[in-house]
Parts: structure tokens; sequence; C-alpha cells
């Protein structure tokens, strides 16, 4: 079909026009860090760094707890998307290829465990955290960060597992292969593209958490980047160079991760989303 | 919690389960052995999901029954309140007055990531290859950028001061608001939320809109277009029947991430000015955890995740039903 030469302009302009809107709060963050305070503190914004300047990213790094708390934030969101992942995948083996009595029920529970309002709960969880004596502790947060993950990891998965042939598992069954056999060695490398694309939204969600590591590890050592982040900016106030270096710190491995793994999720994620 | 967003469209991953469910006549090992694999396979999922979520839940419905504050929490008194709590809250104004406003905001927030993010998705349907990889580029950066990275991102571009919206927009000649604070009344601060979470959300409706139209069979638009339908025809007659379960899915998880988003609202300003923009997730935190009334806070996040399910009611029976269909 032939389009008229406005047509065909107009498309390209709003797409342009859109992606520098997007990506323009992922640029100023990025900027700012780099620019020494008189660039930032100005009344005409310079909109590019030509002075930069690593001052603001050592503000960062070497404030207090930086480094313990870079620990806590990456062992809590790979121990529990790690975690859930493993739970995840018996579980959507369960559910994808199996009948049995109460599945459709087990399916439901798992819809609306993933509805859950933990911004809601974080009393009650502070209340049984406290109880086991184990506020400021990295394991609460590990397990329930995994539970955050775990209904919509093993729901995503159960359409990974559903989509692959189930006449692969059989043939080698009839090679001899047990079922766990069959299992390990035919659909779990079909699984990888699905377990790269849940567990990125596993380590987002996992890497972001606020409301309950802000209730339950108070102590200053003890908490996650979010935290770090939050408190950071009040103590540093409005120093906007400082404060953006550590955002930009924190947004960094999620940002190139994404990249990297981005076709994977969004093509997986649709796949399910269309063959209704 | 943006992700818990993208929790994306699992809700639908599901349904493909369809496909690979055997009829039952086929099924493998009818032996007791075989009947027991899939409660077992289970158990870790089910257990952890008791545990970590059942048991809060159970813990909140006791506390919303209770008079928990500071004191009764420092010498671990247990006084119970009945029904207190509740008539309190249902009695007083501010929980209706926040009921609303959470539902209007959520309302707002959503129909404009809907809309846009199928402009966008629609969009990158017509474009060329160079510049729809340009655009994705972006969108997926925007997508990966972290809930609190970016909301503190967002603080500094709205700064009274020095924030590049202010000077924007008074070289646009709309000078009043040169030194202009946002976050000093209600409308302005939940300006400034919207535009967070609409530009938050839009990446996911509009790259997986996009890449779900790819899924649409070609012959569908030419046949309508061989009818003559325009693009708007084209859209309700082709696009719209045949992504129809793309578009509930995803409103329905809009709706849940936009009505707890939490650090957004939190960060920008803690609900205010005023409490003016606390919305219901808000209000139960600052109830019960800022202003340390434990069983009041409890109680408000019953009554939030009941407004939550009201809300969500439709798309949930829905699914319900598909499920009894496949079964």
């Amino acid at each position: 079909m032939k389009r008229s030469l406005l047509g065909r302009i107009w498309p390209n302009a709003a797409a342009l026009v859109l992606a520098l809107g997007f990506v323009f709060p992922v640029y100023w963050m990025f900027t700012t860090a780099f620019k020494p305070n008189g660039d930032i503190i100005t009344e005409d914004p310079v909109w590019f760094p030509l002075n930069g300047t690593f001052e603001h990213f050592s503000t960062a790094v070497n404030a207090p707890n930086f480094w313990s708390l870079v620990g806590n934030s990456v062992t809590v969101t790979v121990l529990a998307v790690g975690l859930s992942l493993l739970i995840a995948l018996c579980g959507s083996f369960a559910v994808a290829r199996m009948r049995f009595k109460g599945r459709k029920g087990i399916i439901l529970t798992f819809m609306v465990a993933q509805m859950a309002p933990w911004e809601v709960l974080v009393i009650s969880i502070y209340m049984i955290v406290r109880d086991a004596d184990m506020l400021n502790s990295l394991v609460p947060l590990t397990f329930f960060y995994m539970l955050m993950v775990l209904p919509f990891t093993l729901l995503t998965l159960r359409g990974y597992v559903a989509a692959v042939p189930k006449e692969l598992e059989e043939s080698a069954m009839v090679d001899g292969c047990t079922r766990t056999q069959a299992f390990v060695k035919i659909i779990f490398p079909l699984l990888a593209p699905g377990l790269m694309a849940t567990s990125l939204f596993g380590f987002i969600t996992a890497w972001n958490e606020f409301p309950l590591v802000l209730v339950l590890n108070k102590e200053p050592d003890k908490g996650t980047l979010p935290l770090w982040l939050s408190q950071f900016q009040s103590q540093f106030g409005d120093d906007w160079g400082a404060t953006m270096a550590a955002a930009s710190i924190f947004a960094l491995p999620i940002l190139v991760l994404f990249l990297f793994l981005q076709r994977k999720a969004v093509g997986g994620l649709t796949a399910g989303a269309v063959k209704g | 919690m943006s992700v818990q967003i993208e929790d994306a469209v699992q809700n639908s991953a599901p349904r493909i389960g369809k496909g690979g469910a055997p009829p039952p006549g086929r099924r493998r090992g009818t032996g007791r052995a075989a009947g027991k694999a899939p409660y077992l396979l289970l158990i870790p999922a089910l257990a952890a999901t008791a545990v970590f979520l059942g048991w809060p839940m159970v813990r909140n419905l006791i506390l919303s029954f209770q008079n928990l504050n500071m004191k009764q929490l420092i010498q671990h008194l247990t006084e119970w309140r009945g029904f207190g709590n509740y008539s309190d809250i249902l009695g007083g104004e501010q929980f209706w007055r926040v009921t609303v406003r959470t539902i209007v905001f959520t309302g707002v927030n959503v129909v404009l990531i809907m809309t846009l993010g199928v402009l966008i998705g629609l969009l990158l349907a017509r474009l060329g290859k160079k510049m729809r990889l340009v655009l994705s580029v972006a969108l997926v950066l925007t997508w990966a950028m972290p809930v609190i990275a970016a909301t503190t991102v967002f603080q500094w571009l709205f700064d009274a001061r020095y924030g590049v919206v202010n000077w924007v927009l008074d070289k646009l000649g709309w000078h009043s608001m040169a030194h202009y604070d946002w976050v000093g009344s209600q409308l302005s601060t939940f300006f400034v939320i919207t535009v967070l979470i609409v530009w938050q959300s839009l990446p996911f409706v509009a790259l997986n809109l996009y890449a779900a139209t790819t899924t649409i069979p070609k012959e569908l638009y030419e046949a309508a277009r061989m009818d003559g339908a325009g693009t708007w025809k084209v859209f309700t007659s082709v696009t719209f029947p045949f992504l129809k379960p793309f578009f509930l899915a995803t409103t329905f998880l809009e709706i849940i991430w936009v009505f707890k988003a939490f650090p957004q609202i939190f960060a920008i300003n803690e609900g205010g000015p005023d409490r003016l923009t606390e919305t219901l997730p808000i209000y139960a935190f600052t109830e019960g955890v800022g202003n340390l009334h434990f069983g009041m806070g409890a109680a408000i996040s019953l009554l939030t995740i009941v407004v939550l399910l009201g809300m969500t009611a439709y798309y949930l029976r829905l699914t319900l039903k598909q499920e009894e269909d496949e079964a």
C-alpha cells in the first residue's frame, strides 16, 4: 500500500519525540551525576556534561555502609530469585503437565497470591518477624522476596512448560528415560529462555522492594540499596549530583541486564497473553 | 514493585496451558505413585505461600480486631477491640475520602496508560526497522529504571528552583512556573506522581502490545482493508477482538499495580501535602507504621484488600470461568 510523504514522516517524527521523552529522565540522571556542582545549580540547565567529574560517584560510594548494602542487596536478590525459580519450576511442571484433583484451586491460589498487597501487610509481617526476633536480618527479607516473585514465576513458567511439545518428553520416555531424566535432558534446555525472562522480572522486584525493608531492617548496615538511596537523598538533601550518582549506581545493573535480555522478556510474556 | 507490575501478563500465560494439557484418557501413570507426584511437586510452592503470605494475612486479620499501639506493643499486651477498629474507620470520613481518591487515581492512571500504551504499540508496528529499534530501546531503558531511582530522578526534574521542568515552562512563556513548588498542593503533587507512573508503565503495555500484534495473521488485516476499513475500523474489527485476552490481562495488572503504587507516592511527598495525596496503601502504612496505631492500620489494610478485590473481581471471575471450561 502506498503512503503519502506526510504519512511516512509523521510516524517517524512521533517516534523520535517519544523516544526522547522516554529516555530523557534516564539521560538526565546519568548526566547530572557527572556534572560539577556549578553546572547543576544554575539558572540555565547545562545539557551536556562537558566538564565531567567523578566526584559525585565517589561521594556516593564512600557514603557510610554503601558496600555492605550492595552486598545485602545482591545476596537477597540472587537467593530470592534462585529459590523461587527452583520451587516454581517444580510447581509449574505439575500444573502444566498433570491432571489432578484440586488443580484449579491451586492455580487460583497463585493468581490471588500474585495480587498480594505486600505494601499493606507490612504491619503484620513486622509483628511476625519481631516475634521471631529476626528484625535486621536478611533471612526474612530473602524469604518474603522469594514469595513476592514466586506466583508470577510459577504461572509464567507454566506457560513455557506447556509450550514444550508433550511428544518430546514421551519419546524420551519411550527411549528409556525416567520422567525426571526426560525433564532434565529434554525440557530443561528448552525452558532456558523462559527461565531468563521470568528471572529478569524477579530480579527487578526484589532489587526494588522498598516498604518491607523500610520497616524490617532499620539498622544502617542491615538494609538494601533502595533504602540506602532513599536515605541518601534525605541525608544529602539538595546535593543533586551525589543523589543522581547514587541513583545511577542503583539503576545501572538492572538497566544493563534488561538491555541484554529484553528480547526474550518481551516475546515470552506475550506468547502467553495472546494465545487465548 | 514495578515489576510486580510487570507481573505481567503471567495471568494469561497460563492459558497456553490448555494446549499442553493431555486429554484425560492419555495421561500416564494411573498408579498411586503417579497420583501423588503433582502434590509432591507443589508442596514447596504451597508451603511457602502458606507461611509467607497466608500467615501474615491471618496475623493481619487478628491484629485488626486488637487495640494495639506503642504502649501495648512494648508491654506485650493483648487488648481486644472486636469490631471497634472497623466501626471507627467506616464511621469516619477519612477512609471514604481516601477510598474515593484511590479509585479515581487508579482509574485516571489506568485509562491513560492503556490508551497511550496502545497508541505507542500501534505506532511501533507502523515504524520502519531503524526507528522501531530507537523507540524500543528508549522504552526498554524506561521500563528497566528501578522505581526508587526513577522517583528520585523525577524529584530532581520537578525541583522547584533548579528543576528542568520549571525551566522549560518558564522559557515557553509560562513565567509563573519559574520556581513553582510542585509538591505544594494536592493536584500538582498528583500530577507529578501520575506523570511518573504513566511514564514507567507505558513501555510494558506498548512493547507487549506491539509483540502481540505481530502474532495477528496478516490475512485478517488484508481482508479488512479490502472491505474498505479505515484505521479505526481495522483496530476495532481485527486488532481488538484478536488481542482481547491481552487487553483484559494488561488492564487487570495495571489496576493492581497502580492501586498498590507505594514508593512513588511515598518518596515524592509521603502522601502530602497535609495527607492529601494518600491512597489506601499509604493511608494504611501511615496509620499503622507511621502513627504506630498497628491495630487500626491492620484493619485499614484489610479493607484495602477488599477494595482491590472489588476492583478486580470481574477479571478474576472471568479467569476462573475460563479455567473451568478447560478443566
